[in-house]
């Protein structure tokens, strides 16, 4: 098992005018053994990052690293292993999914080694033979799972794997990833676009946003002491049973073609530029990460300041 | 099985079944049984039009021209099965050399096969054959040549749209390489599609061949196919037209056999509509004049509803029995597992399902209009200004061609019979309420240039455009992120509050319903099993199933150390649902009464509403 490290990864899409860029420096590391979350909205880029990690997506600038290795993208052992948000498409529903497992395992014993994997996915050895169509969601969930886990991967990437799902069997999906992320100690990196799952499975958060990643942390730390006003934002609406929130704001989120310059958060920001007139450079100048929780604001806490109650923003 | 057998069934099937048959016989016996007479040549009746001995007549060496056409039969069918192999073979090598090859060399062969796909196929065909020589086998390659391009476009396409699919990306994360991908992802998902256009393509390389053999290009003497009898029989069409018909009709039946084949094939596995309808059943249509009820302050009052959708194996019911009222202003939520009927609901109540499925009810009013009963077209007005629909994806809910504000504006011109500038002015004011910003401007943009909160906005502007009595949203959240789901909650909730508008929202996200509604309808496997209030929903639920959901939902307080909660087993697949109570196989509670006896949907002194024989039970445990 290794560190898994996005050092400075940028994704660029097309070129010129229609050019769009998907990941913008991305920093983070997903240590050994431990699950970080990334959250953020639709085309914050966390998905792209994720296909960076496996190689569907081109890295144009900066390097992504395993056990400080460059990732090997050929040959038949891949060491980071994705698993897809929709297990209705992600299985080949032509192929028994003991076929689809077994296409991960290497020769030998292929047949033992599937029945190990679906075992361990808590799924009946027998259902080998059957084929993705004969299989409720959340089955086909664990047995996209068991064919990452064939290639005894150092690091799972799991994205958006529930929001496919009822939520009546999201539980059993997340339950056994935890579980199997502990007994096989293995470094996840968790996407999600909701932050109770998040808060449930990992153990430090990354929140990006138009992407960027601009809040990085401890999972407690951060969601009891969020330091950008995108975390906090987010936080705020989260549909909670029988409360009904304060209003949002009705910004518009920002088109990832034509990311504002600055802080990419400042025309939605309900403590910039917008509000208080004299935050001028939130406009202009990208703020640095030298905050708690790594924070791109300006106006974060510093990362040197102690703790305390919710800093005043 | 069942569903080939229905295929084989149909008109189309039968005929080309039996087409088929005929063509396949005379193909494997004709040569054996008819070859000597066809060869015998008798100068005594020479070109003789049709008698008893020879039904179709002799040709100018006095051989008989039916035996010579049921003799032709093998050589014409191989030579076209021939040419239509090579095509398919050609065309898939070169439609899925660009999935192999890389980006750079598939935009090439792309490029390639787009400019020859351009050229008739039989000018080609012509092409060819001139450059391989006249006979048999340089007009099988020339005509495999012309359909190739066809097929390699058609196999580009369908590997294009297999390319997208994630089992793909998935098998090569396993280290998969693309050949071995190819052959086992791709080829096996292409099949059918390939298939059934081959069997297709074999009937118009029937046709081409004939067409080569005919202008001499093709099968050369003493050989013969149809093609080849078709252009001796010429010669004499006015003396003898029968001579040049009897292979000309062969042609037809045999082009006529494959192309129906290939339309049965494609019914068989899928590639075309649905087989099978709804039987009418013995629905009693419902008088115009049923008497007015006294809760006539209802928006919406429904009995009864029953949505039958046709299926393989006979029709389904996704939603049986579902009864339900919405008082003016008052937000109604409907919750459910995928599959539970919430959102078949909603489109029937919008009477939003068309053919050939089918909606009944034993009551559905809308503002007291009894919508079983009356024209269509007071219905439809009555609707479009009174009803405003909200759907999940609101991409696909707006027209793409046409700018926001027109569309919206369309509403009124329709409805209100307002001018166009009015309309647009109108549409504009209600963009601005659903708070668009720079509403001007926005109007005159097309959909995609909105975000999809935005469009969600839009749409909501759309129902209210009209004096809408009840809005239905149909997971109006479920494809936008948490802080735009947010606001446009927020936006409902105020249209609500200014113009005492209904509501019936459908989500899968009990959290959202609560937020928003007064009351909710738990659905399960077609049924209400639960009608409460909304406040009720996180500690006062009654029925197991409406526990277990809210239970299932984590949120920010959701303890670490346990695991987290979810509800045992799968929803009932609508073509099975078990007897008894349909939730009993994932209950907890559940006894041998509940698997037996259905449990009917209770109501108690406060109006709420229950499904469960231990509703008492589990009410008690709150």
């Amino acid at each position: 098992m290794s560190e898994l490290l996005f050092d400075d990864v940028s994704v660029r899409y097309g070129s010129g005018r229609r050019a769009l860029t998907a990941v913008e420096g991305v920093r983070l590391v997903v240590p050994d053994g431990e699950v970080v979350g990334l959250v953020g909205e639709s085309g914050s880029g966390k998905s792209t990052l994720a296909k960076a990690a496996v190689g569907l997506a081109p890295v144009s600038a900066g390097r992504i690293l395993l056990g400080g290795q460059p990732m090997p993208m050929r040959g038949a052992r891949r060491p980071v292993q994705l698993v897809f948000q929709d297990p209705y498409s992600s299985l080949d529903p032509r192929m028994t999914i003991g076929a689809s497992i077994g296409e991960a395992v290497p020769r030998r014993d292929r047949r033992a080694e599937v029945a190990r994997l679906l075992d361990l996915v808590e799924l009946d050895a027998e259902l080998a033979g059957s084929f993705p169509g004969q299989l409720s969601g959340g089955q086909r969930q664990r047995v996209a799972l068991a064919r990452a886990l064939a290639a005894r991967p150092d690091v799972v990437i799991a994205d958006e794997i529930t929001s496919a799902l009822d939520v009546s069997i999201q539980g059993t999906v997340l339950n056994l990833l935890r579980k199997l992320q502990r007994e096989l100690g293995m470094s996840m990196l968790f996407i999600s676009h909701n932050l109770a799952v998040v808060r449930y499975v990992a153990t430090s958060i990354a929140v990006m946003y138009l992407g960027r990643i601009v809040e990085h942390g401890p999972t407690e730390a951060v969601l009891a002491d969020p330091q950008h006003p995108y975390t906090r934002d987010l936080l705020a609406a989260l549909p909670d049973m029988g409360q009904s929130g304060a209003g949002a704001t009705d910004a518009e989120p920002a088109d990832p073609h034509h990311p504002p310059p600055g802080c990419h958060y400042h025309p939605r920001c309900p403590v910039g530029p917008l509000v208080r007139a004299d935050r001028d450079r939130c406009r202009t100048e990208t703020p640095s990460i030298d905050h708690r929780h790594h924070a791109a604001c300006h106006f974060a806490a510093l990362a040197s300041e102690p703790t305390m109650q919710r800093s005043s923003l | 099985m069942a569903r080939w057998r229905a295929v084989l069934r149909t008109p189309v099937g039968v005929c080309a079944s039996l087409g088929l048959l005929v063509l396949l016989v005379f193909a494997v016996i004709g040569p054996m049984v008819w070859s000597a007479s066809a060869s015998r040549t008798d100068v005594a009746s020479m070109l003789q039009g049709p008698s008893g001995s020879h039904w179709a007549g002799t040709d100018n060496l006095g051989r008989d021209i039916l035996a010579r056409v049921l003799v032709a039969t093998r050589l014409s069918v191989e030579l076209a099965l021939l040419a239509t192999l090579l095509a398919v073979v050609i065309g898939i090598l070169l439609g899925t050399a660009g999935f192999v090859l890389g980006r750079r060399a598939a935009r090439i062969v792309a490029a390639v096969v787009n400019i020859v796909v351009a050229f008739p196929g039989l000018l080609l065909a012509l092409f060819f054959a001139v450059i391989f020589g006249v006979g048999a086998q340089g007009a099988v390659l020339a005509i495999g040549l012309a359909g190739a391009p066809a097929f390699a476009r058609l196999a580009q396409t369908l590997v294009a749209s297999v390319e997208q699919r994630d089992f793909v990306a998935a098998a090569r994360i396993a280290g998969v390489g693309r050949v071995r991908v190819l052959l086992r992802h791709v080829l096996p998902n292409i099949a059918e599609a390939l298939i059934v256009n081959a069997a297709i393509g074999a009937g118009g390389a029937l046709l081409a061949f004939a067409s080569l053999s005919f202008l001499g290009l093709g099968v050369q003497a003493p050989a013969y196919d149809w093609g080849k009898l078709l252009g001796d029989g010429l010669t004499g069409i006015y003396e003898q037209p029968i001579a040049a018909l009897a292979p000309g009709i062969a042609v037809i039946v045999a082009g006529l056999a494959f192309n129906l084949f290939g339309e049965t094939l494609a019914k068989g596995v899928g590639l075309t509509t649905t087989l099978g309808r709804v039987p009418l059943g013995r629905t009693k249509r419902a008088r115009a004049t049923e008497p007015v009820s006294e809760e006539d302050d209802a928006v919406l009052d429904v009995a009864d509803l029953v949505v039958t959708l046709p299926g393989h194996g006979g029709p389904i019911r996704p939603v049986r029995g579902v009864g339900f009222r919405i008082g003016r202003g008052e937000a109604v939520g409907v919750v459910g597992e995928s599959g539970s009927g919430k959102s078949l609901t909603a489109l029937a109540v919008s009477r939003l399902i068309e053919e050939p499925a089918r909606v009944e009810a034993s009551r559905l009013r809308f503002l007291g209009t009894d919508l079983r009963a009356g024209a269509a077209r007071t219905h439809r007005r009555l609707l479009g200004t009174s009803l405003a629909m909200v759907f999940q994806d609101p991409m696909t809910s707006l027209n793409p061609t046409r700018r926001v504000g027109s569309q919206l504006a369309e509403v009124a011109r329709q409805h209100g019979g307002l001018s166009r500038g009015a309309a647009l002015a109108l549409a504009i004011d209600r963009l601005r309420a659903v708070r668009v910003p720079a509403a001007q401007r926005r109007a005159r943009q097309y959909p995609h240039e909105f975000s999809g909160g935005m469009r969600q906005r839009a749409m909501i502007g759309m129902g209210l455009m009209g004096t809408p009595a009840l809005i239905v949203a149909d997971e109006p959240t479920t494809a936008l992120d948490v802080t735009v789901q947010r606001q446009v909650l927020d936006l409902l909730r105020s249209i609500r509050r200014e113009n005492s508008v209904a509501l019936l929202l459908i989500s899968h996200d009990v959290a959202v319903v609560s937020q928003v509604c007064d009351r909710v309808l738990v659905m399960y496997a077609g049924r209400i099993v639960e009608d409460l209030p909304a406040a009720e929903l996180a500690e006062g639920a009654r029925h197991p199933y409406t526990r277990a959901l809210v239970a299932a939902v984590p949120d920010m307080h959701t303890d670490l150390d346990r695991p987290l909660a979810a509800i045992p087993g799968r929803a009932p697949d609508p073509t099975r649902f078990p007897t008894g109570c349909a939730f009993a196989p994932r209950c907890a509670l559940a006894t041998d009464r509940c698997r037996t006896e259905e449990p009917l949907l209770e109501t108690d002194d406060a109006g709420r509403r229950v499904a469960c024989w231990h509703a008492e039970l589990v009410g008690a445990r709150a």
